[in-house]
């Protein structure tokens, strides 16, 4: 629907961004809203696709044409209902998605014209609030089945949503002073406020979910006993073991996990600014980069985080290395045509406050060989990196860098293993939770998200808690009274 | 008759239920009524010069039927019987058409002979029929019966009433039928008339039957009928006449006749008949064809006491509604209080009937058979299929005439004269008071007190989801019928997967696809046509059918069937003493689970029956007590049920049906509901849904109108009544009421047990599922709206239907193949399309289409890929699909054109014509279309092709004609289309051209004069009988069909059409490659097949159920880039190729190579399965059934009851039979009188120059001027020749398409007279058609041309000087023509050129007329106010301009014609001029004024 020729009619606006000189300063949110009007038009730009690639390249599978119409009709709380259907959280995903319905909307065959889907589900959503249209949906009635969900996430928070609405008891387990997972502790606040986290749970703890903060299971709790207190447990414990950079000198200190300096970034930022966890946080490492020659290793979205705070606490010089070639400006159609999501150069909106404020720089097929250093991390000898895995250094081509602050920020390599482990879980050739549908070879034991597909998109985690919640509820049925 | 049944019995596919037949009749009498041998030696005359219209089979000497009813000769029977004969009148004579072998037919004599005395008659002898049957063919020959006349004398009770012993008779012969079984066939049985007929061709009756050629076989009347069948192995009974009519035509509402029949007998009473009623059933004798069936009640009607007249106007009435002030009161009334009595048998219809005292024809309301009768000065006259069927000398005619729609043509011969219509009409109509007993009786439901409705006990949202209500429904279906007034057009086409093997608890709906007209029988135009259309309904019991009192009127009648909520309170309430409701709960507890709904079912029945005996006529069954506990029946299954239930108990008719649902909310719902007995139907969730989305202020009416509940309500009603009308129409019917238990459905995928019971009769051929997966469906929904106690109803599913939704039903296009396609095809990647073509077969093709569930079975070896011929070899067997230039951008139809030239196959230019700058380079088309609108279609066009497609139907919208909006008609698509850019286009639903079997078989003929050179295509779409039209159109001469299925794409087309009609291919190929078969047809015919191909699979598997040819649409078009948009009718498509916007036109990237790759791989992944089944060639291939089996392991839960061996099964066949074409057709073009003319003027063609011919014409003549053209065109395109180079002076009655696609420089005056389809696409020549010189008839009150004339005209003059048909000038769009009266729907569909007409005209003149102009002289002063439909046109004040060019048309035709009216109308000029209208279509005048506007613009600016 749309408008019809609206896609003709109007060009596409992205949500804007506050300017980066002024945005490095605080720990707002980056991203401005068009007013309604405004986004509006965007949804008139909708097509209505007799095939909706969108829909079809939303891990979610969201009503993206089915919304977009309603916002054109501004007919908003009619689009929450649409959004909400197949979405649990749409505030995260409205801030944090890379967005592949984008990438595969009709309009994205002429690059760069693509509906700003994105944008305007998350104004549906902030919308909602606003209006209080969102409210707890507690269940009807109670069927006296329990289950037991560790991790709050957002694959461990959908999946407790949707068993809970569907009258089970839930209880989630959470080892961290406060729930959300990475969306709390490794998405910084000027990409996601926390209060919406926040509020987000304080709806599931209206509708009946139970949240048991600083437990850890696996150390302060035997899984095998929530097995006996419990009809089913869901593990949504994440892919939480960093890949690590087995070079000389990796010992050094100064040289440290992304996600630690993350979760120390938020835990300061929360102190400051709330809100308050209800647990008093674990005592600080002191990872800073205020005043420091930062290098941050990998290209991603991690990594990016990790140069936005490092250039809020003041970093002298940030310098992010890309061990891939850089990838073309435009979209590669030989090898990712669309409507697949491209291979594609994208400058992160944290390189982009780097550069204009010149303090940082980014660079492609850098490959690491060692660091040096006595004691602490002075400098890293890089290369150029061979085009292709395993992307060897090519000779001749060594330099050094100064550094007094390195971020590995390499992805994760599979979930923590204790858990697993006791309860005697196969795993699957990459060291996830073996799990083809949402079962895992232990009877009543389930797993979703990153820990069962690999570290991923926070749509594929809501997705997993979905389908997962689906999967224990065929179970729970099952179960003989 | 055990020789005469060679017809065989239903085998594989083909089913004997579904034959057609058509044909030509002829009447001859003399008003004197003498008998007379002339008679009998003229109508056998006339009866050769209908052999055009008859067929003949394999055998070219077998015919198809021809028969001949005559008055007894009493005379000759004297002479040649060696009994005495009692006096004329008091004996019979019955045609008994008996076994060879003497012991059965002396059994058979002896049944005859007990019966004849058990009723009271004497047997006074016998008579062998002697024949001579060394002319006719061999089979014929072979199933010919031995014929014996037996002679009955009227014993003492019956000889003083020779009406009693009529009806005597009567009985004897059905008591006889009854018992004799197939053996014996009685040709007729009567004291006034007989039957002579057989399996044979006309020419060959008189010699076969030596009396009808003894001097003294005499009769004053004589009906003949010249039969074209769809098959070759037609019976001898199926020859016409029956005992009382000959019929050209089609009954389409047969089967819910027959049933109603056979639900009224229980009531039959009859004084007459007394205790010999009972003998006489059934009515119908099963078996019969259409025309056996009408004559089987007609023959009951009127032996029970009515006139034939009276009978007839009960079968057959005309479109008598909304006519105040134009028809007679009395007859209004009579039509009214009929319709309590019997529902009409609508279809087109020409019948000629007599019962040997009157004699005469009739048409239906509609008017879609032609007729045309001559009166000589010496009192004989001629009535027959077309005019001139017998010389009539010019100075003995007294009148030339023509049958028109809805009237009676009615000799009586014991008055002598010809009555005409009003008076017989009157005579009928005021026998008894039927206006004031019906408007005495009958209780208009409107008038009833009002109600308040009932409110819902559940929440909407559960019930919405327990009946399956989805998003589309609420987003989609419901906006649009209450926005645009209709349900939603959606475009391309249905990729989903059938029902049965849908996993989403589709409705039982889903279920069934409609059947539509295609062929055989021709679709309305519901709106254009209006006139004839009606969707009012009646409720209550029927009485005795041979009966007449004021009590028949006891009926309430409802001015539509769909009933709001608070309307459905009122009908529940109603009591008086006529009328009383029963409701009936059609719910069952969940509890129960499946089993519990059969149990439920049958309790329904029981309560049916019971609410019956106890004194209710109107049954309304409900499932308003749906509940967590209680689980709604498919409310199809209880309609179905209960009305065959009550069929069987012959109780049906003493009730009236009503349905109170939530399901019900899509036209096809409806539809289905209605089809199968439902009279008024309350859908009240969706007027409750109607109401919610109202409320959250959802939804907007008409213009952003801001809507109330029952404003609402009203809209979404009456766009039901509006598509209702559109779904009957495609199907050819006329009213709601006789599509009510017409059960014109066929189902897919539901088991024998279910059809059996519920839905009896129904085609459903692949088995399927039964009763306990319909309930599991059933209980699925209902677990959607009561999911657990503890839950919420959540909201609606998707259903993924019309767009593809991923949790919606399944497409078989869907992001991952359309993506792993255009990768393949852009980057000539034979990788991704293995991949493609493995996710489209085992994915997609496979949990969604037929052929997924059926696979290889290799009987020999593999061999090596290189013994396996070569790509190029397999992709000359490909053709894209029809595709308009219009619906698709220039460029990609020039893409697609290119690429398959470069490929050795075809590209089709849909019906959109193509520019003349392509006709000679790699841009063409080698397949030029022929569609109903006939646009574009030129001489010029059709010389330069290599195969010209006669449309019949379209898989996305079957029975419907197309619609290109005004936004899509540029410049450019204006010129090519010859219109006018800016105003949208219509081609019609039916080819005017062809109505009938025999019509197709003309227009085949016309085309091949046209082109000889090209072959002749027919496209039609799958459905039960196909198979059957398929041999019809083998017979007619073509060299190709095309069997589309019902998945095709469409530019535009209502969701309905797209998803609900039509049936896979894979069902109507392999039926037609059966049939051909069993009819010894397949060898002279290429088979082709399309419908969602897109993988060489599904090449092998068309090849194997029997297509040489395979076409594709949506593959091809996806190759350049199309994304399943689905926007196409909106002129939006993003991809620039369903769009004729030049900004969209821009983005178009495809190019001819992405296709040529893409049939390139196609080829390849052919290539390697026949490597592995041993094959080296298509060839070997083709219809080898052996080597497909149905899948082993389906694994889908609904699949197990699906059986596909139908599909694979082979007839049994004499060794060696081809399976596929292997010869040409025979040729026909041979004795065309156009050789000679061609012969004659073979100078002028080459050199130019100018020459006069002069030729006698006869009606057996047809397309005369037509080959001539063709070598002009073929030399000089749409240029032609100088003004009058060829001059071409005829006399007589010309045949059918005279002057058909006359070229421009040609000029043919004819002295005489000339039939359908004169000036058939005239493309620049000059047509004059005036009496001949000596003709003493006044030429302005006679007819002297036939229907459908100007049919598709481009370009050219043509002068008439008389009047003209039905439809003249339809779709003209550039002649200029000047005719002297014309029937009804003139200029209908009109969008260029000019017309004048200088005389009366019919009804419902310029419908659709949306360019040129008209000018009419309106000297009555009705014209505007009751001629004209003035839907889209105006009449304005004729200028100047308008003044001289009308001047100059009415001063040649004066010049052309000599005729007296012109010369009145010029000499009175200034007078006259007034009383002239001039028809101006609203659209062209807009456009008219924009041009004339920006022209103004332009004088200003410079």
């Amino acid at each position: 629907m749309g408008e019809l020729r609206g896609f003709l009619r109007y060009d596409r606006r992205a949500a804007a961004e506050r300017p980066p000189a002024e945005r490095i300063h605080d720990f707002q949110e980056f991203l401005v809203m068009r007013p309604d009007e405004e986004l509006r038009e965007q949804g008139a730009r909708c097509m209505d696709c007799g095939v909706p690639f969108c829909h079809g390249g939303c891990p979610l599978g969201n009503l993206i044409p089915d919304w977009n119409h309603l916002v054109y009709r501004d007919l908003w709380q009619m689009a929450i209902g649409s959004l909400h259907e197949t979405n649990n959280f749409p505030e995260f995903t409205g801030r944090l998605c890379p967005a592949p319905c984008e990438a595969a909307c009709v309009l994205e065959i002429r690059e760069g014209e693509s509906v700003t889907i994105k944008q305007i589900e998350q104004a549906i959503i902030d919308r909602a609030y606003d209006e209080g249209w969102v409210v707890p949906q507690p269940p009807a009635l109670e069927t006296g089945r329990r289950v037991a969900i560790v991790g709050s996430g957002p694959a461990g928070l959908a999946a407790a949503q949707q068993l809970r609405r569907a009258g089970h008891a839930v209880v989630v387990f959470e080892r961290d002073e406060a729930p959300g997972g990475l969306i709390r502790f490794g998405v910084p606040d000027f990409k996601i406020e926390k209060q919406l986290v926040e509020r987000r749970v304080d709806q599931l703890l209206a509708e009946g979910v139970e949240l048991r903060l600083g437990v850890d299971v696996g150390k302060d709790v035997d899984p095998a006993e929530l097995l006996d207190e419990f009809d089913a447990l869901v593990l949504a414990i994440g892919s939480r073991v960093p890949r690590d950079l087995e070079v000389p000198g990796r010992e050094l200190d100064g040289i440290h996990f992304a996600m630690d300096y993350l979760y120390e970034r938020n835990r300061a930022v929360a102190a400051e600014l709330g809100p308050r966890p209800q647990l008093d946080p674990p005592p600080a490492a002191g990872i800073s980069a205020a005043g420091r020659k930062v290098v941050v290793i990998g290209g991603g979205d991690t990594g990016a985080d990790c140069i936005g705070n490092a250039l809020r606490e003041g970093a002298e010089w940030i310098t992010q290395l890309e061990i891939v070639p850089e990838p073309s400006e435009h979209r590669p159609d030989e090898l990712t045509p669309w409507p697949h999501w491209p291979l594609k150069l994208r400058i992160s909106y944290a390189m982009k406050e780097a550069r204009e404020t010149r303090h940082g720089e980014l660079d492609f097929s850098v490959v690491t060989t060692r660091f040096g250093g006595n004691g602490a991390v002075r400098t890293m000898h890089i290369a150029q990196a061979a085009p292709d895995p395993p992307f060897a250094p090519l000779p001749g081509t060594e330099r050094e860098l100064e550094a007094d602050l390195v971020l590995l920020a390499m992805g994760f390599v599979h979930p923590e293993r204790q858990i697993a482990a006791s309860l005697g879980l196969e795993l699957d050739p990459r060291g996830n939770v073996a799990a083809p549908a949402y079962a895992t070879s232990r009877e009543g034991v389930f797993v979703c998200g990153d820990a069962r597909r690999g570290q991923s998109l926070i749509v594929w985690a809501i997705n997993e808690g979905r389908e997962c919640a689906q999967a224990v509820e065929r179970h729970l049925a099952a179960l003989v009274s | 008759m055990t020789k005469t049944t060679q017809q065989p019995g239903a085998v594989g596919l083909y089913d004997p239920r579904y034959e057609h037949d058509a044909c030509g009749i002829g009447v001859v009498a003399r008003l004197s009524n003498e008998p007379d041998h002339d008679v009998v030696a003229l109508a056998l005359e006339a009866l050769e010069h209908l052999e055009h219209r008859g067929a003949a089979g394999a055998d070219k000497k077998t015919g198809d039927g021809a028969g001949i009813l005559v008055q007894i000769p009493d005379a000759f029977l004297r002479a040649v019987v060696d009994f005495e004969l009692p006096a004329r009148g008091s004996y019979g004579v019955g045609m008994c058409f008996m076994p060879d072998e003497a012991d059965e037919r002396a059994q058979l004599a002896a049944l005859i002979e007990r019966t004849v005395l058990a009723e009271g008659q004497e047997v006074l002898g016998w008579r062998e029929v002697p024949v001579d049957d060394t002319n006719i063919g061999v089979t014929a020959r072979a199933s010919r019966p031995t014929i014996h006349q037996v002679f009955i004398g009227a014993g003492p009770a019956h000889r003083a009433d020779a009406d009693a012993f009529e009806r005597k008779l009567y009985v004897i012969r059905r008591v006889v039928e009854s018992a004799a079984g197939p053996g014996l066939y009685i040709a007729s049985l009567s004291s006034r008339t007989l039957v002579y007929k057989g399996m044979l061709i006309s020419h060959q009756l008189k010699g076969f039957y030596r009396d009808l050629a003894d001097k003294r076989f005499a009769s004053a009347m004589a009906l003949v009928h010249s039969r074209f069948s769809t098959n070759t192995f037609p019976s001898w009974e199926l020859a016409h006449p029956y005992r009382m009519i000959a019929h050209n035509g089609e009954i389409n509402t047969l089967r819910g006749n027959v049933n109603w029949m056979r639900a009224r007998e229980s009531t039959l009473r009859s004084e007459l008949f007394g205790e010999d009623l009972p003998k006489v059933l059934p009515v119908v004798r099963p078996g019969g064809s259409d025309s056996a069936n009408f004559d089987n009640v007609l023959e009951l009607l009127t032996l029970a006491g009515r006139s034939l007249p009276h009978a007839l106007m009960m079968m057959i009435p005309e479109a008598y509604m909304n006519r105040d002030g134009e028809l007679p009161p009395e007859l209004g009334g009579f039509y009214a209080y009929h319709s309590c009595l019997i529902e009409p048998w609508d279809g087109p219809a020409a019948v000629a009937f007599t019962d040997g005292r009157v004699i005469g024809a009739t048409l239906d309301r509609n008017g879609l058979r032609p007729g045309r009768f001559v009166v000589r000065k010496d009192g004989l006259v001629v009535l027959g299929s077309e005019a001139g069927i017998l010389p009539v000398p010019p100075e003995e005619v007294e009148q030339l005439g023509r049958l028109a729609p809805g009237k009676l043509f009615l000799i009586d011969l014991e008055q002598g004269r010809i009555v005409p219509d009003p008076e017989v009409k009157r005579t009928v109509a005021t026998q008894k008071p039927y206006g004031r007993w019906y408007d005495e009786n009958t209780i208009r439901f409107e008038d009833l007190p009002h109600r308040k409705a009932r409110a819902l006990r559940e929440p909407l949202r559960s019930l919405q989801l327990a009946f399956g209500y989805s998003r589309e429904d609420i987003a989609k279906v419901l906006p649009s019928m209450i926005i645009e007034g209709e349900e939603p057009v959606g475009s391309m086409g249905n990729d989903t997967t059938l029902a049965v093997l849908s996993d989403g608890a589709p409705a039982l709906f889903g279920y069934f696809k409609q059947l539509f007209a295609q062929v055989t029988n021709p679709p309305i135009d519901p709106i254009r046509e209006s006139i004839v259309m009606s969707i009012a309904a009646g409720l209550g019991a029927e009485h005795n059918l041979l009966e007449e009192t004021p009590e028949h009127a006891h009926q309430m009648t409802l001015e539509h069937p769909i009933l709001r909520n608070h309307e459905l309170e009122t009908l529940r309430n109603v009591s008086d003493d006529v009328f009383s409701a029963h409701t009936i709960d059609i719910t069952w507890p969940a509890a129960e689970g499946p089993d519990g709904m059969e149990a439920a079912l049958a309790r329904c029945c029981r309560e049916a029956r019971a609410a019956i005996d106890a004194g209710s006529n109107i049954l309304i069954l409900s499932d308003r007590a749906t509940s967590p506990d209680r689980v709604p029946i498919p409310c199809l299954l209880a309609v179905a049920g209960v009305h065959h239930h009550l069929v069987r108990d012959g109780t049906r008719l003493r009730a009236g049906l009503v349905l109170e649902s939530g399901e019900p909310r899509e036209i096809h719902h409806f539809a289905t509901l209605i089809g199968y007995g439902a009279s008024v139907i309350n859908p009240y969730i969706m007027f409750e849904t109607v109401c919610e989305l109202i409320e959250e202020g959802w939804l907007r009416g008409p213009d952003d109108e801001v809507l109330d509940c029952m404003r609402g309500q009203e809209l979404v009603r009456k766009s039901i009544g509006k598509s209702l009308l559109k779904t009957i129409s495609k199907m050819g019917i006329s009213t709601v009421q006789s599509y009510c238990g017409a059960q014109i459905f066929e189902a897919v995928g539901l088991n024998r047990s279910v059809i059996d019971r519920y839905f009896t009769g129904t085609a459903s051929r692949i088995g399927g599922v039964g009763l306990d997966v319909l309930a599991t469906e059933a209980l699925a929904r209902h677990a959607r709206g009561y999911p657990s106690p503890q839950l919420r109803p959540s909201r609606l599913p998707a259903g993924g239907r019309y767009a593809w939704r991923r949790d919606g039903e399944r497409h078989m296009w869907n992001p991952d193949t359309i993506g792993l396609l255009q990768h393949a095809v852009r980057y000539d990647s034979a990788a991704s399309y293995a991949e493609f073509a493995t996710t489209a077969n085992e994915d997609a093709t496979r949990r969604a289409a037929l052929r997924g569930l059926l696979d290889f079975r290799p009987i020999g070896d593999p061999i090596p890929l290189e013994q396996v011929e070569g790509w190029q070899a397999i992709v000359k067997r490909f053709s894209t699909g029809a595709m308009s230039l219009g619906s698709l951008s220039r460029e990609v139809h020039e893409t697609l054109a290119v690429a398959m030239n470069e490929l050795g196959g075809r590209s089709n230019t849909g019906e959109g014509g193509e520019d003349p700058e392509r006709f000679r380079d790699n841009r063409r088309s080698a397949i030029k279309q022929v569609a109903s609108g006939r646009f574009g279609v030129t001489i010029e066009y059709l010389v330069n092709a290599d195969e010209l497609q006669i449309k019949m139907a379209q898989g996305a919208k079957p029975g419907e004609g197309g619609q290109l909006p005004g936004t899509k008609v540029d410049e450019y698509i204006g010129m090519i289309r010859h219109s006018t850019p800016g105003v949208g286009l219509i081609s019609p639903p039916p080819h005017h051209d062809i109505y009938s079997i025999e019509d197709l078989k003309q227009l085949i003929y016309d085309l091949r004069c046209a082109n000889p050179r090209a072959r002749i295509s027919v496209k039609l779409v799958s459905e039960v009988g196909v198979g059957t039209v398929a041999a019809g159109v083998a017979k007619a001469n073509s060299d190709h069909v095309l069997i589309s299925g019902h998945d095709g794409g469409t530019g535009a087309s209502p969701l309905s059409s797209i998803f609900s009609s039509g049936l896979p291919w894979e069902i109507g190929l392999a039926e037609t490659q059966q049939t051909l078969l069993l009819n010894d047809l397949r060898s002279r015919i290429y088979v082709q097949t399309d419908g969602q191909l897109k993988t060489g699979r599904d090449v092998v598997i068309a090849a194997i159920l029997g297509a040489d040819e395979m076409g594709f649409g949506t593959a091809p078009l996806i190759a350049t880039g199309c994304i399943m948009m689905r926007a196409c009718h909106l002129n939006t498509c993003p991809v620039g190729i369903a769009t004729q916007d030049p900004v969209l036109r821009k983005r178009f990237a495809g190019t001819p190579e992405h296709v040529i790759n893409f049939f390139h791989f196609v080829a390849e992944e052919v290539r390697g399965i026949l490597a592995s089944l041993g094959l080296r060639t298509m060839d070997e291939l083709i219809g080898r059934t052996d080597l497909l089996e149905p899948a082993r392991a389906i694994d889908h839960w609904k699949a197990s009851g699906i059986d596909l061996t139908p599909l694979l099964t082979m007839p049994e066949l004499p060794a060696g039979t081809p399976l596929r074409r292997v010869c040409a057709q025979e040729p026909v073009l041979d004795d065309a009188l156009d050789w000679t003319l061609i012969d004659e003027a073979r100078e002028v063609i080459e050199k130019g120059g100018h020459i006069q011919l002069t030729s006698p014409v006869r009606n057996v003549n047809r397309c005369v001027g037509g080959l001539l053209s063709s070598e002009i065109a073929r030399r000089y395109g749409s240029d032609g020749l100088d003004e009058d180079s060829i001059e071409v002076n005829f006399l007589g009655s010309a045949g059918q398409s005279f002057g058909g696609w006359l070229a421009k420089g040609v000029t043919f005056t004819l002295a005489g007279e000339a039939n359908d389809y004169t000036g058939k696409g005239l493309s620049g020549g000059t047509l004059v058609v005036r009496p001949p010189a000596d003709a003493a008839y006044v030429a302005e009150e006679n007819v002297i041309i036939g229907n459908t004339v100007l049919y598709g005209a481009t370009d050219g003059y043509a002068f008439f000087r008389g009047i003209a048909g039905e439809r003249f000038a339809v779709r003209n769009s550039g002649a200029r023509a000047v005719v002297e009266g014309v029937g009804d729907h003139g200029c209908e569909y009109m969008t260029g050129g000019r017309v004048v007409v200088l005389g009366p005209t019919g009804r419902n003149f310029a419908a659709g007329m949306s360019g040129g102009v008209a000018y009419v002289l309106d000297e009555i002063g009705d014209f505007a106010s009751r001629r004209l439909n003035g839907a889209i046109v105006s009449i304005e004040e004729i200028d100047c301009e308008g003044e001289a060019e009308l001047r100059e048309l009415i001063e040649q035709h004066c010049l052309r014609t000599g005729s007296s009216v012109a010369r009145r109308v010029l000499d009175d000029w200034d007078a006259m001029l007034p009383r002239f209208a001039k028809v101006m279509p609203n659209d062209y005048r807009r456009v008219l004024n924009e041009r004339a506007a920006a022209a103004g613009m332009l004088v200003e600016a410079s």
